[in-house]
């Protein structure tokens, strides 16, 4: 009876686990078999990822330059914003926290169709990738405050400024020398997942995109739209292999961050 | 260095008088205490002095003849010593006595050789190298001492700075801080809640209540002649006796006292040491609870007045809790002062 008990809840987890796994296996092996058609049989072969190299490469960089733009947009923007709601603590810094959060809770589509409104017939700017970026900074600058601001809620920032002041650093060396320091497990985390946010986005991102500006995701969209099954898929594995580390990374940074704030 | 306070007051957005207008010289090398209950304005003051909190328009904050006033904190050259320590979680110990020095400019070796010289004269070798958050709450205090001091402030400033520590290490750490302030012999003020520590570690003392300075003085002076109700009860503990007060002498519920001078509508005060168990004195009293001190034991007496009155007694004997005692107080250990509403 007992080990029945115990074995429900595994089996259960187990079937879920292969649930969600399994398709991604095939995905991956999908895009490694020499024609999936014919399964396995046919052979494994790098081909398809050389093939996505050479069709896709530009957006896989594309991506990466975005994601990384992104991060110094929002670390320039959202450490100092963070650090302002974390020493007026009061009704307005709530509010504009909130204000902040915003495009959180507005669908991407939303967001990309307000900025198409308002910006799209700047010809030179609504062809740019810079155009994209304003949407990403958008979507990922409230995780960036929020993550900062929860680590600098979590210590007495008001007197270690204090502390630095009296010993004669001025604002500017109190922000470099003590808040940026202290504040680094909150930036790490909200780092990681600002460029893993920004490498994954899809909706704000398709519906901003030009023909010529094909980040990863859309570019992937793109694959499995136009290309063989066995491109795509090997598509899925360079998004894999690009994503997943990002993803470990956030996680690790975040568990490290909480542990700092108790 | 000279400290000079003039016309030092301070209202909170809202109209709360925090500090009402308060002058204070401090001489060089001089600790003064600010003691008080909280909320007296001690800690306003300091961080006035500090360049924490701006005060009211009109204050004049002198530093060795330098009017401070519009300086910003980071230019007033003071040290401070928080009541939290405020450490920087990012440094080391040596990092962190050497901050204030690195904010001076001072050459590397010149940090190395001044940083060393501290830790030695706090006893800090041990931890020198280790993380702050490493650190117990004693040895904080002492980094937290070391770091204001390294930059050889003009005049220290220390905001309760033991009362985060547990009483037993509170006392050591008590002399163990009159000791290093005397030894660096700075211009220090020393906020404080504790009358102890006020007395163990300050030349003078200023006893604050309800946002203005009620009395200053050498703590001898406090004790001996307090100047109201308040510091009497303040400094020293004075228990009020309420009674009849007819031509110098006060009667009690339990009997007659004789007083050192008229005191007709004044307030007549007396300290726990002065009462005396004396089987031929005047006043009668029941023995509500004896607590042995090793030294001494502490008599909790009913019967005298409408408050329980506490009187300290030596000897190898104390009477039982029930038993009715005789008690004599000397005259001329009375306090009499004008009356006040007590704080």
């Amino acid at each position: 009876m007992k080990s029945y008990t115990k074995s429900i809840p595994l089996i259960v987890t187990l079937l879920a686990c292969a649930f969600l796994l399994v398709p991604i296996i095939q995905s991956v092996l999908a895009g490694l078999t020499v024609n999936y058609f014919r399964g396995l049989s046919s052979g494994l072969t790098l081909k398809w990822v050389g093939e996505v190299w050479t069709l896709y490469s530009g957006s896989i960089f594309l991506s990466i330059w975005l994601a990384l733009s992104c991060l110094a947009v929002t670390l320039v923007l959202g450490v100092p914003a963070a650090y302002a709601l974390a020493r007026n603590p009061g009704r307005a810094s709530r509010i504009l926290e909130e204000f902040i959060s915003l495009p959180l809770a507005i669908p991407g589509l939303a967001l990309a169709l307000a900025l198409l409104q308002l910006y799209g017939t700047y010809q030179g700017f609504r062809t740019s990738w810079v155009f994209i970026l304003v949407g990403h900074v958008l979507y990922t600058l409230p995780f960036m405050v929020r993550s900062v601001l929860s680590v600098l809620a979590a210590i007495d920032l008001k007197t270690l400024e204090e502390s630095a002041a009296s010993l004669g650093a001025g604002p500017a060396r109190r922000f470099i020398d003590i808040v940026v320091p202290n504040a680094l497990p909150g930036i790490l985390a909200g780092a990681l997942t600002v460029v893993t946010l920004s490498i994954g986005e899809f909706n704000l991102t398709w519906m901003l995109h030009t023909p010529l500006l094909k980040t990863l995701p859309v570019g992937l969209a793109d694959s499995y739209a136009s290309m063989r099954l066995e491109i795509a898929s090997a598509y899925t594995l360079v998004f894999f292999v690009m994503i997943v580390p990002l993803l470990m990374a956030m996680q690790w940074a975040s568990a490290r961050a909480q542990r700092i704030m108790q | 260095m000279t400290l000079s306070l003039t016309n030092i007051a301070k209202t909170f957005p809202g109209g709360t008088k925090a500090l009402l207008p308060t002058d204070l010289d401090i001489a060089k090398g001089e600790i003064v205490s600010l003691l008080g209950p909280s909320g007296c304005g001690k800690s306003t003051l300091l961080r006035i002095i500090a360049g924490l909190e701006v005060p009211d328009p009109g204050a004049r904050i002198v530093f060795d003849g330098e009017d401070v006033t519009q300086q910003p904190v980071e230019s007033r050259k003071m040290g401070m010593v928080f009541q939290s320590y405020a450490l920087f979680p990012n440094m080391s110990v040596r990092g962190n006595i050497g901050y204030g020095l690195k904010m001076q400019n001072m050459p590397k070796p010149e940090i190395a050789a001044r940083v060393d010289e501290v830790i030695a004269l706090c006893r800090l070798e041990p931890y020198a190298d280790r993380a702050v958050t490493k650190l117990s709450g004693g040895q904080r205090q002492r980094v937290a001492l070391a770091r204001a001091m390294a930059p050889r402030p003009r005049v220290l400033l220390l905001d309760e700075p033991l009362s985060a520590l547990d009483a037993a290490l509170r006392s050591q750490l008590r002399d163990e801080l009159a000791m290093l302030l005397r030894q660096f012999g700075i211009t220090a003020i020393f906020v404080t809640h504790d009358q102890d520590e006020a007395m163990a570690i300050a030349d003078r003392v200023a006893v604050m209540s309800q946002g203005e300075v009620a009395q200053i003085g050498s703590p001898e002076a406090l004790y001996r002649n307090p100047a109201t109700g308040f510091v009497a009860r303040f400094v020293g503990d004075a228990m009020p006796l309420e009674g009849q007060i007819e031509a110098g002498r006060l009667r009690l519920p339990g009997g007659m006292l004789d007083l050192p001078e008229s005191a007709v509508g004044k307030e007549v005060l007396v300290r726990a040491e002065d009462i005396r168990i004396d089987p031929d004195g005047p006043v009668t009293a029941r023995v509500e609870t004896v607590t042995f001190l090793g030294t001494h034991y502490r008599i909790a007496l009913a019967g005298v007045g409408p408050e329980l009155l506490f009187a300290l007694h030596s000897g190898l004997s104390a009477p039982k809790p029930g038993e009715h005692v005789r008690l004599s107080i000397q005259p001329e250990a009375l306090i009499i002062l004008p009356k006040t509403v007590a704080a």
